[in-house]
């Protein structure tokens, strides 16, 4: 019953998708169309049936019910319990489900709570949105059906994937899909702006927390995966470059450009068509990464979707939601105004420049990325990897960040450099102060060293614009705007650090045997057999000591699982302030002199590496603060609004009078 | 994100209980000479592993990989420079085994992109940021 | 209607059409060697295994076109080729072998149980001739023409379809 009720579901939530659509095309039309009544309804049942739908197909995966095909091929009994769950989204059909479940969410959401927009807006938002909607409910229910039945139920599941088998996969895909999705809601918007021509600071401030949250979870998802890769794939990397990294770094990139051009969209009224166009690109960089993924068109190997059937649909999409709304904008665009103009030394200025550096980072990993499927073409096989993206990302990001630690400090719409030439001064002095330490220290990558310089020079600008304020009254969303580019500057700080320090040791070590890594002392103790519930391993001893300290045990291990048979590397860490230790045990190496036998060690010492991540949390949470900032002061606005009427009826009741012309007052941005 | 692909590339190749021959003798070992080391690992970063698909040859276990670490690290020791052994191993395997692509013949607009993306950048900073001094206060 | 706003539009068809033509490509699972018509490099191979000759460029180059053929013991498809390297040598094709990473003991097992068409076996425990010919995986096969120069890599075993097609290439580089 559980897979006919969820495909009942689906059905039924794409049909509404279409009344979605149908019925905010005629409020588009006619504002004042009975058929317009059904848009926002609809929106939100089918929000319920999609969520409903995931919610089927997770308790089928939690009971394991193997008359399902896909549980059938991607679960198995003796799975711990939480991986049973978190294997829901661990392949293409139930990720894809996931993925729909989301963008019905906040379809509904968009559907039932906005109220601010023009109704003809909010109609062709709703009208967009429903359009996306119903191309994915295709995509499901006619190439990748997730409740799809066996003719005779299996007796045991094919297994999860062993390196899935692990917490990063019930948080990592999860908040990127949300991230991802949420872009399809700054995608309607925007098409919905653009067609009713009302690129307005009002449509930016209704924009702006769809744009902040679906960034937020990006931001998210994109640390955890990278630590997740990092402790999991037992190599010690946290960033390859590789096409699906890239995959997911890309819409990041033209949400955090977006981010900024709303923002200047909802304060001052500027960058009306640049706005327009980022929400059109981060929403196409989303489909973008999905099609990558999941067509196999870059890699030929994948874990999901091979089929290139799929990648076809997807392709389809595609080209019918981005290409529709990059005709759109090339028709419209031209009859919107730029909006208000400022001058270069402005907060403007600088984030319109950050705005065209992130663009221009967006170019460069869009090129690296799809430039070997453009050789293939030719039959000639590349590869783009990091000595590659790097130093050509660096080209843009240098300035950046040199303008990202300036810009919050000039004021608004002109500003005179001469009234920051103090701050300016400092920050100056402290990046070539830094420069100058590493490279009398020794001697590291350019590239490392400039980013420990600009990482430091960005930290203490970062908190400069509390200089002279009382910190009790900077609003939440300034405190959001400083742990964000505080965050940039930590992550930044990890980064470099991490590629300037390291230190690696590899030893064929036997038990009694010790090695020395920077200021650590590593003993092996001994090497054993173990076994888990799906896997048998080796298991390495090993005494970690810093300087004099106690030593700390570590168990790294060897993992082979059996269902389905693979090998990992399970790393074992020590974290410290200022540093990780990264430990893994591979191969036995043979027979030393004394007949004992000895085992690969791996040793790292990778210093502040985990600043990586503490980053891109303080980003996220940065990006918490401004949401919470926005809704504070909407809440008191809209207050303040019910007060003015309130104290409005109150005169004209008393007085007879018609109500006066002057608005209730709003607080200012 | 990059655990996919090191999922495939594990599906791709089962792991058969393939060789129980000892690795290649630098496959697993450093040099003694720290700088040597130093410009081995950097060069080996950026190799990739052919087996693996989307791995370099410093962090993959493939026995290939350990081989040709094994010939990176022998050749510096022998005093090759790290730009000799890649162009060694790209006339062999062509520019799929650098990740650092060189300028030729098929990769060129990788590097003139970029330049023209410099270009533009500067030509739209100048035409949004630069001329309106002049016509401030238009609006 | 600006021109300039046209161009995200001309870009995203550009890829959209590239990306629609790969999709209908076969995709390229292999890195195929670069050596293709040049000279096989200096190299010498002890043998495998014990009472037959080790391998070195000296042995390809007089009189005929000759198979070097890259395999293991380990390798199951190697299995699957067997007979149809048996074949090529009952055809008169002399086939050099190369095993790779291998022991004396499992290479003299796997050729009692597969059949021995090889006139030598070389052992290349650290792929050394792998790495010098360009090549990426076990097993492949390449056509060596009498003056010592790589003409042709197969990779992957060797079916029955491809056993005409190694016959028709040795024909023509003779």
């Amino acid at each position: 019953m559980i897979a006919e009720l969820g495909l009942a579901a689906l059905w039924l939530s794409a049909a509404l998708s279409v009344l979605m659509m149908i019925s905010g095309a005629m409020g588009l039309r006619d504002v004042a169309s009975p058929h317009a009544l059904y848009a926002r309804p609809a929106s939100v049942v089918q929000a319920f049936l999609a969520v409903l739908a995931f919610f089927l197909l997770l308790y089928a995966f939690a009971i394991t019910d193997l008359s399902i095909k896909l549980v059938a091929t991607n679960s198995h009994s003796a799975k711990p319990f939480i991986y049973k769950l978190t294997g829901t989204w661990g392949n293409h059909e139930g990720s894809m489900l996931l993925w729909v479940a989301v963008l019905a969410l906040s379809g509904g959401l968009l559907g039932g709570l906005e109220r601010r927009l023009p109704e003809k807006t909010m109609s062709a938002t709703l009208m967009v949105q429903g359009f996306v909607a119903l191309g994915f409910y295709a995509f499901m229910l006619l190439s990748s059906n997730p409740f799809e039945r066996l003719p005779v139920p299996a007796l045991e599941g094919g297994g999860l994937n062993p390196l899935l088998q692990d917490i990063g996969l019930a948080i990592h895909p999860p908040t990127l899909y949300v991230g991802y999705v949420g872009l399809s809601v700054a995608f309607s918007l925007a098409m919905g702006a653009l067609i009713t021509r009302q690129v307005t600071p009002d449509f930016a401030k209704v924009m702006r927390p769809w744009v902040l949250g679906a960034w937020v979870f990006l931001t998210f998802g994109i640390t955890a995966g990278s630590y997740w890769a990092y402790y999991e794939l037992g190599w010690g990397g946290w960033w390859f470059w590789d096409p699906v990294e890239n995959a997911s770094l890309m819409p990041w990139l033209a949400a955090t450009a977006l981010l900024h051009s709303v923002t200047v969209l909802a304060a001052r009224d500027a960058l009306r068509t640049w706005t327009i166009m980022l929400g059109v690109l981060a929403f196409s960089m989303s489909m973008l990464g999905t099609f990558l993924v999941r067509s196999g068109v870059l890699t030929s190997v994948h874990a999901f979707a091979v089929d290139p059937e799929r990648g076809s649909f997807i392709l389809g999409l595609l080209g019918l939601y981005i290409g529709g709304a990059l005709v759109i904008f090339a028709m419209r665009a031209g009859s919107i105004s730029e909006g208000k103009r400022f001058t270069v030394t402005s907060r403007e200025g600088a984030l319109v420049f950050n705005n065209v550096m992130l663009s221009a980072i967006l170019a460069i990993v869009l090129l690296g990325t799809l430039y070997p499927l453009l050789t293939e073409a030719f039959d000639v096989r590349v590869s783009v990897g990091p000595p590659y993206f790097n130093p050509a990302g660096a080209i843009f990001a240098i300035p950046m960040f040199i303008v990202m630690a300036v810009g919050p400090l000039l004021r608004w719409k002109d500003d005179k450099p001469a009234r920051i030439q103090f701050e300016l001064a400092l920050l100056a002095a402290v990046a070539i102060a830094i420069v100058a330490l590493v490279a009398i220290l020794g001697d590291y990558s350019v590239l490392a060293v400039l980013g420990l310089a600009l990482s430091v020079a960005l930290g203490i600008g970062a908190l400069l614009p509390l200089k002279g304020r009382n910190i009790r009254r900077v609003p939440t969303a300034t405190w959001g705007m400083i742990a964000a580019h505080f965050g940039v500057a930590v992550s930044l700080f990890g980064m470099a650090s991490e590629s300037a320090f390291t230190s690696e040791k590899l030893a064929a070590m036997a038990p009694g045997d010790s090695e020395v890594v920077a200021d650590w002392n590593i003993q092996l103790e001994s090497v054993d057999p173990v076994a888990g519930p799906n896997w048998t391993a080796i298991e390495a001893r090993v005494l970690a000591a810093r300087g004099d300290e106690e030593p700390t045990e570590l168990g790294p291990q060897s993992r082979n699982f059996w269902s389905p048979p693979q090998p990992t590397s399970e790393s074992a860490l020590v974290t410290r302030w200022d540093g990780q230790l990264y430990v893994v045990v591979g191969d036995s190496a043979g027979i030393d002199a004394n007949g004992n036998e000895r085992w690969q060690i791996r040793v790292w010492w990778k210093p502040f590496v985990t600043f990586i991540w503490y980053g891109g949390l303080l980003i996220a949470f940065g990006g918490i603060l401004s949401i919470i900032g926005r809704l504070q002061v909407d809440l008191k606005r809209r207050s303040a609004k019910a007060q003015g009427k309130a104290r409005r009826a109150d005169v004209e009741a008393l007085s007879g009078d018609k109500p006066g012309s002057t608005a209730a007052p709003e607080p200012a941005e | 994100m990059r655990l996919w692909f090191a999922i495939l590339a594990l599906m791709a190749a089962p792991v058969l209980a393939q060789q129980s021959m000892p690795p290649a003798p630098y496959a697993y070992t450093q040099l003694e000479d720290p700088a040597l080391e130093a410009e081995a690992t950097e060069l080996m970063e950026t190799l990739r592993c052919l087996k693996c698909q989307s791995q370099s040859i410093n962090d993959s276990d493939a026995p290939m990989a350990g081989d040709m670490r094994h010939q990176v690290r022998s050749r510096i020791l022998a005093g090759e420079s790290p730009d000799a052994i890649r162009s060694w191993l790209t006339q062999r395997y062509g520019d799929y085994v650098s990740y650092q692509p060189e300028v030729s013949s098929t990769t060129w607009p990788l590097f003139a992109i970029p330049l023209l993306l410099l270009l533009i950048v500067g030509g739209v900073l100048f035409t949004r940021l630069g001329k309106r001094r002049s016509d401030k206060g238009t609006e | 209607m600006r021109l300039a706003y046209f161009i995200p539009l001309a870009l995203f068809l550009f890829f959209a059409g590239l990306a629609g033509y790969q999709l209908t490509q076969p995709k390229e699972q292999n890195v195929r060697s670069q050596m293709i018509e040049q000279p096989l490099p200096e190299f010498t191979l002890e043998p495998a295994l014990e009472g037959m000759p080790g391998v070195s460029r000296a042995d390809f180059v007089e009189g005929q076109p000759r198979l070097l053929n890259i395999w293991a013991s380990w390798c199951l498809p190697c299995i699957a080729e067997a007979p149809h390297l048996e074949r090529l040598r009952e055809e008169g094709v002399e086939i050099i072998g190369i095993a790779v990473r291998d022991r004396p003991e499992a290479v003299a097992d796997f050729l009692n149980r597969y059949g021995n068409p090889y006139s030598r076996i070389g052992s290349d425990d650290i792929s050394e001739l792998m790495l010098e010919i360009g090549a990426s995986g076990v097993p492949e096969t390449y056509v060596i023409d009498a003056a010592g120069n790589i003409r042709y890599q197969h990779i992957g075993d060797i079916r029955a379809d491809t056993v005409p097609l190694l016959l028709e290439k040795l024909e023509e580089v003779r």
